[in-house]
C-alpha cells in the first residue's frame, strides 16, 4: 500500500476485495437502471443506498476480533434456530407459511442469517473438537444435527433453496475440518439415491414441478418451465457482444419474470452478452478466491474454516443461482449477490465479507509483526 | 470408531485444511469454468436459434391477406376484382370507456343489437393487440362517420381492406365460381396461418378455385412489438402484401353478361367458340348465384332458396350438365352417312311412322315429309330419314364421327367438376350392360336420344368442328389457346354439304327460320333439336300428343340450338341448351335466342336493342329478377328480417364440397329422368354405374 499518500486506517483496508465487491454492486445497479426501463426508480436507488450502508457496516464489522465471532458463534446459532421456531409456529398460527419476523421496525428473515451463522457455528463445533477425535463418530453427529435443525425447520417453511445453502455451507465446513473423504462420497450416492424417492414423497408439488420441468423446460413452455426457457433465451439472444444497454427485449417487455431478483443475470446477459456475463463470473471467483486465500493465511482453527465456509457460502450463492438461470439447476429461488434487488441477500453476503475482511485484518497484524 | 493416526496434531489438521482447501477452490473453479461454458454455448454455439426465439417474441405480426389477381377477359375488362372494403376494427388494447365507444358505434354504423351482442362476446374473448371485427363491406358515408368522430373513439381502427368484386354478377357465377372464408378442414391440412386471418377468402369454384394458386399472392405482414401481456409498444415497418397474378381469360366479357340476360328465364347454357382457334367467348349458366354474396357466406335462407330452386342455379350446367342432344346430332349424322357411302341425293320417303320389329318410331312431323335427299332430311329435321338410313348402315359407323367432333369428349379445361357423357355403339353396350347393340338403340342414338348424352360444351364444339373443319380444342385461359388444330380427317366436300344443309335450316325453309340473322350480309347456319324427357304412349299420341305448355316444367322438352356465322366463312360457333323450355315463349325459345347471341358478335348495338325489347317481357335484367325472386321467396318461407340479417359462415354450406354435391345430385335426378320418361334404358355418363 502507498502509505504515504493515505491515511495509514485507509491504506490498511483490504483494497482488492473492497473494489471488486463495489464494481460488482455498481453494475448490478446499471443493471437494475436498465430492468426498470431506464429510471434509478424503483430499484437501482434504493438498492445502491442500501448498498453503500451495508458496505458501511460490513468495513466495521471488520473491526471486530475473531474472538468475538468465535465466542459468539454458538450463541448466535441459538438465537438464530428459536428465531426459525418463532417464524415456524407465528405461521401455523396466521395460517400458511412464513419466512419472516416482524419486529415492527424492521421484517427479519431469520434463515438469511443461518447461512453464515451455520458455518460459524461448525467452525466453533470444530474448533473445540480436540484433532484426535476428527475421525470419531463424536466428530459428526453433532455436526449433523448442527446443520440438520435449522435445515429442517427452512425447508419446512417451505424454502428449498435455502435449506440446501445451508446444508451446503455446513457440509463444507465439515469437509474442511477433515471428515474422511469416504463420508462425503457415501453421502453424495446417498443423495443421489435418496433425491428421487425425496422428490417424490417429501416436496410440495410445486417444488416437485420446478424440477420435473428443470429436466425437460420446453414440457410446459408457458407454465413453470417459462421462467427457464425465458431465461435461457435472454441469455442465448445475447450473443457475444449483448443486444446493448437499455436494448434488452425480452427483459423491457416482460417477456423475462422476475427480471430484476433472481433471474438478474438473464437481464444483464441479454444486455451485455457473454462478455459481460464472464467479467462478472470473473470478478465473483476473485472474490471467493481472495476468502479462500484468507482462509489459508488464517491461523487458528476457527479462523480458517470460517474464511473458508463464509467463501463458500458466497461462492453458492453465485453458483446455485448462475447454475438456475442457465436451466443446468431446478429453479429453487437463490438470489444473485451483490446483483439481484432485495435487502436479504445483499445483508447476508455483506455480513460474510464483513466477517472475512475481520479474519483478514487479523492475519495482517499478525503478519506485519 | 477406528481411530486414525493421520490427524493427531493441529499441525497435521492444518495440512489436511490446506489441502482441502486447495481441492475446494479447485472444484469452484470448476465450476465457474462450467458455468462459463454453459454461457459460451447458449450466446454462441445456441445464438441463432434463441435470437429468433426472442424475436417471435417480441414481434407480433399480423397477416394482410393478398389482394387477389384479377380475372380479366379478352379486352382487359375485368370479370373478377377487388373493391375496396370499408371496415372499422377495434384494437382491444387501446380500448378505453368500452360503453360509451361502443353505443356511439353503434349509432354511427348503425349497427344491429345482434351485431352488437357478438362484438361485446370477441371483446371479452379478445387478446390485446388483435384486432376484433366491428363491421366490413361499410359504405363510404359510415365509413367517413366513424373517421371524422375518431378522437372521441380510442381504440377503433377504422381500415381499408379488399374484397373479391364480380361486375358481372351472377352472369359470371358459374365461370368465376366464388371465394370464400376457408373451412377448418383447409386450415388442418396446410397449417397456414393466411387461412385463419380475418377478411381472407379463397377460390370455392369454378376458375377461383381452379387458378387459386396463380391467383392468391403474398400475404403482408403488419408487424407490432409486443410486451408479454400483450400490450402494444410500437409498430414496426409493415411489409406490404404481393398481389397474386392476373389472368387474363378467352371470354368477352360484354358477350358473357349479354348471353346471359337473352337467355332470360331459362334454365339453360351457352357457349360461344371462336372457329379459327377454339377459344371460349361466353360460357353462361343460367339462372345462377350472385358470387358478390357468396364472398362473405350466404344466409341460410338464401341457400335454401337456391337449392329449392329447379331451374338449379347452383349448377354449371356448361360442363356439367348432361342432355340429349335430340335433333342437333343431326348434321354430324349426315357426314356419318356421307363417309360412309351415302350419297347426298339418295332419298327416303317419309310417311310419319316406321315399324321396327314389333316397335313403330315416329317421326316428329305426323303426315311424314315426303321424300326428301339428304339436305332437305336436316333441313326439315326428318327423323325417319336418319332413322332409315342409319338403320341400313349401322350405328357403328356413326358414332367414331360423334366422338371425332367432340361428343362425349372430356376437354383441358380449368374446371374441377366436367361431366362428358355417352357416345354408345355395340362394343360400349356390351361392355356396360352385356347385352347386344338392338336396331332400336341405334334408331333412338341416331335422333340424339336414348343412350346418347353431352354436355352443351361438347355441343358447342361440335359446331366449332362442323363449320372449320378442324378439331379445335376450347380453351378459357388466354395463356393456353390450343392453336393449329389438326384437320378432321373428312372430305371437304362432304364437311361443306353439311353446312349447306344447316344454313337450309336457318335459312332455307327449314326448322330453324326464327334464327335468322338480323345483321344483313351475315346468314348463319345451325341446327335445331328437341329432346324428350318422357315416354309418349300409344293412347297418347291417339289422342293427341300433349302440348309442353300442358306440363308440369320437369316433363317439358328440352330445347337446343347449335350454329355457326357467317354461314359461308364461318367465325363463330354457338351451342344454347334450354332445359324444359318445351318451346313455350318464342322470345325465350332457342332459335331467337342463338339468333340475338351471334347478333352480338356482328352487331351489338342491334343486339342489344333486340333485348331492350324482349327483356321487360320478363320481369327485367337479372339482378332484377334474382332480388324478386328472393322477396316473394322470403315472402313465402317468412322468417324474420332479423334471422335473415345474420350472416354466419358455420351454418352455410356454401363450401364447394356442398355445391357439388348438390350439382351432382341434380344432374343425377336429371340425367335419370330424362331417360327414364324418354322410355329407354337409363344410361349414365361413362364412369358411373348404373342405379337398378
Amino acid at each position: 500500500m502507498s502509505a504515504s499518500l493515505l491515511p495509514e486506517p485507509i491504506a490498511r483496508l483490504p483494497w482488492r476485495v473492497i473494489l471488486l465487491v463495489l464494481a460488482i454492486a455498481c453494475f448490478g445497479q446499471v443493471v437494475l437502471y436498465s430492468a426498470a426501463g431506464g429510471s434509478v426508480r424503483p430499484w437501482a436507488l434504493s438498492q445502491g443506498i442500501r448498498f453503500f450502508v451495508l458496505l458501511g457496516a460490513a468495513l466495521t464489522l471488520s473491526y471486530v476480533p475473531t474472538r468475538i465471532w468465535k465466542t459468539g458463534a454458538l450463541p448466535a446459532y441459538a438465537i438464530i434456530v428459536v428465531s426459525l421456531l418463532a417464524v415456524e409456529l407465528l405461521g401455523k398460527v396466521s395460517g400458511g407459511s412464513q419466512r419472516w419476523l416482524d419486529l415492527g421496525f424492521i421484517r427479519l428473515q431469520p434463515s438469511e442469517f443461518m447461512k453464515p451463522a451455520i458455518v460459524l457455528a461448525c467452525a466453533r463445533f470444530y474448533d473445540l473438537l480436540p484433532p484426535g477425535e476428527t475421525r470419531r463418530f463424536g466428530a459428526i453427529w453433532p455436526a449433523a444435527v448442527l446443520i440438520g435443525l435449522p435445515a429442517a425447520l427452512v425447508m419446512a417453511q417451505p424454502d428449498l433453496g435455502t435449506g440446501l445453502m445451508i446444508c451446503a455451507g455446513g457440509a463444507t465446513v465439515m469437509f474442511l475440518a477433515g471428515i474422511p473423504l469416504r463420508l462425503f462420497i457415501g453421502g453424495g450416492l446417498a443423495a443421489a439415491v435418496s433425491i428421487p424417492l425425496a422428490v417424490n414423497f417429501l416436496l410440495h408439488d410445486y417444488q416437485r414441478n420446478r424440477i420435473l420441468i428443470f429436466l425437460d423446460p420446453e414440457s410446459d413452455p408457458l407454465g413453470t418451465g417459462y421462467h427457464i426457457s425465458q431465461s435461457k433465451i435472454a441469455i442465448g439472444s445475447g450473443g457475444v457482444w449483448g443486444k446493448g444497454f437499455m436494448q434488452g427485449t425480452q427483459s423491457h417487455l416482460d417477456y423475462l419474470p422476475e427480471g430484476h431478483t433472481d433471474f438478474v443475470f438473464a437481464t444483464m446477459a441479454e444486455e451485455w452478452g457473454l462478455v459481460g456475463g464472464c467479467l462478472l463470473i470473473l470478478a465473483f471467483m476473485l472474490v471467493i478466491r481472495w476468502g479462500i486465500e484468507v482462509a489459508q493465511a488464517s491461523e487458528g482453527r476457527f479462523a480458517r474454516l470460517t474464511a473458508a465456509g463464509l467463501a463458500s457460502t458466497i461462492f453458492f450463492y453465485v453458483g446455485i443461482n448462475l447454475m438456475m438461470v442457465m436451466g443446468l439447476a431446478p429453479v429453487v429461488g437463490i438470489p444473485l449477490p451483490l446483483v439481484s434487488f432485495g435487502s436479504s441477500a445483499q445483508m447476508t453476503v455483506l455480513l460474510c465479507l464483513g466477517i472475512l475482511m475481520s479474519i483478514d485484518r487479523e492475519n495482517r497484524r499478525r503478519a506485519r509483526w | 470408531m477406528r481411530r486414525s493416526p493421520r490427524i493427531v496434531t493441529e499441525a497435521m489438521q492444518a495440512y489436511s485444511f490446506s489441502r482441502r482447501a486447495w481441492m475446494l477452490g479447485a472444484a469452484q473453479l470448476g465450476v465457474g469454468a462450467l458455468l462459463a461454458g454453459r454461457m459460451a454455448w447458449l450466446s454462441i454455439a445456441e445464438n441463432a436459434r434463441y435470437n429468433s426465439l426472442s424475436e417471435s417474441n417480441r414481434v407480433n405480426a399480423t397477416l394482410i391477406p393478398p389482394r387477389r389477381g384479377w380475372l380479366i377477359d379478352r379486352n382487359g375488362v375485368p370479370v373478377a376484382n377487388n373493391r375496396t372494403d370499408f371496415r372499422v376494427d377495434i384494437i382491444p388494447d387501446r380500448l378505453r370507456e368500452k360503453d360509451r365507444v361502443l353505443s356511439l358505434l353503434a349509432q354511427l354504423l348503425q349497427l344491429p343489437p345482434d351485431e352488437m351482442e357478438r362484438i361485446h362476446l370477441d371483446l371479452d374473448r379478445a387478446a390485446g393487440f388483435q384486432p376484433v371485427q366491428v363491421a366490413e363491406k361499410l359504405d363510404w358515408e359510415r365509413f367517413a362517420a366513424v373517421s371524422v368522430r375518431l378522437p372521441e373513439l380510442p381504440g377503433v381502427q377504422p381500415t381499408r381492406g379488399f374484397a373479391r368484386h364480380y361486375p358481372g354478377g351472377a352472369a359470371v357465377a358459374h365461370l368465376t365460381g366464388y371465394v370464400g372464408a376457408p373451412t377448418a378442414e383447409q386450415f388442418k391440412e396446410t397449417r397456414d396461418p393466411l387461412l385463419v386471418t380475418p377478411g381472407f377468402r379463397l377460390g370455392k369454384d369454378g376458375l377461383e378455385k381452379a387458378l387459386e394458386k396463380r391467383l392468391r399472392g403474398q400475404p403482408g405482414a403488419k408487424r407490432v412489438e409486443v410486451t408479454a401481456r400483450g400490450k402494444l409498444v410500437a409498430e414496426l415497418a409493415t411489409r406490404p402484401d404481393v398481389p397474386g397474378r392476373n389472368t387474363r381469360l378467352t371470354i368477352d366479357a360484354g358477350l358473357q353478361e349479354y348471353a346471359a340476360r337473352r337467355l332470360g328465364t331459362n334454365s339453360g347454357s351457352a357457349v360461344v367458340i371462336d372457329c379459327r382457334t377454339g377459344e371460349m367467348l361466353c360460357m353462361v349458366s343460367m339462372p345462377a348465384y350472385d358470387p358478390n354474396s357468396f364472398s362473405d357466406g350466404i344466409s341460410h335462407l338464401e341457400w335454401e332458396m337456391l337449392s329449392a330452386n329447379d331451374h338449379v342455379p347452383l349448377m354449371n350446367k356448361v360442363t356439367q350438365g348432361l342432355y340429349p342432344p335430340g335433333s342437333t346430332v343431326k348434321p354430324m349424322n349426315a357426314l356419318a352417312l356421307l363417309e360412309a357411302g351415302v350419297a347426298p341425293t339418295d332419298r327416303i320417303n317419309c310417311t310419319g311412322a316406321l315399324r321396327v320389329g314389333t316397335g313403330v318410331f315416329h317421326c316428329h312431323k305426323r303426315g311424314g315429309h315426303g321424300g326428301l335427299d339428304m339436305k332437305g332430311a336436316v333441313a326439315q329435321s326428318c327423323d325417319i330419314y336418319f332413322y332409315e338410313m342409319i338403320r341400313r348402315m349401322g350405328y357403328d359407323r356413326i358414332a367414331p364421327v360423334a366422338r371425332a367432333v367432340g361428343l362425349g369428349q372430356k376437354f383441358e379445361l380449368p374446371f374441377g367438376t366436367q361431366r362428358y357423357g355417352t357416345v354408345p355403339d355395340s362394343a360400349w353396350k356390351l361392355a356396360k350392360y352385356k347385352d347386344r347393340w338392338t336396331v332400336a338403340d341405334g334408331l333412338n342414338a341416331s335422333i340424339g336420344q336414348g343412350y346418347v348424352l353431352a354436355n352443351p360444351l361438347q355441343l358447342a364444339v361440335m359446331a366449332s368442328r362442323l363449320a372449320s373443319g378442324r378439331a379445335l380444342q376450347p380453351s378459357l385461359l388466354a395463356a393456353q389457346v390450343h392453336r393449329d388444330a389438326d384437320a378432321l380427317p373428312y372430305q371437304s366436300e362432304h364437311l361443306q354439304l353439311v353446312r349447306e344443309a344447316m344454313w337450309g335450316v336457318v335459312n332455307g325453309g327449314g326448322t330453324g327460320g326464327a334464327a335468322r340473322l338480323l345483321v344483313p350480309g351475315v346468314a348463319i347456319a345451325g341446327k335445331t333439336g328437341t329432346a324428350q324427357v318422357r315416354r309418349i304412349t300409344m293412347a297418347e299420341r291417339r289422342g293427341g300428343v300433349l302440348k309442353n305448355g300442358q306440363l308440369p316444367f320437369k316433363m317439358r322438352d328440352h330445347a337446343l340450338f347449335v350454329g355457326f356465322a357467317p354461314a359461308d366463312n364461318p367465325r363463330y360457333a354457338m351451342a344454347v341448351v334450354l332445359e324444359h323450355n318445351g318451346h313455350t315463349v318464342r322470345n325465350l325459345d332457342t332459335p331467337m335466342i342463338g339468333r340475338d347471341i351471334m347478333t352480338y358478335m356482328f352487331d351489338r348495338d342491334r343486339a342489344l336493342a333486340s333485348l331492350a325489347d324482349v327483356e321487360p317481357t320478363w320481369g327485367g335484367d337479372i339482378a332484377t329478377r334474382m332480388a324478386a325472386d328472393e322477396a316473394t321467396y322470403r315472402a313465402e318461407h317468412n322468417p324474420p328480417p332479423t334471422a335473415v340479417a345474420t350472416k354466419t359462415d358455420d351454418v352455410v354450406p356454401s363450401d364447394a364440397p356442398a355445391v357439388e354435391a348438390a350439382t351432382d345430385l341434380a344432374n343425377r335426378t336429371q340425367a335419370a329422368l330424362a331417360n327414364e320418361a324418354a322410355g329407354v334404358t337409363p344410361a349414365e355418363e361413362g364412369t358411373t354405374e348404373r342405379t337398378p
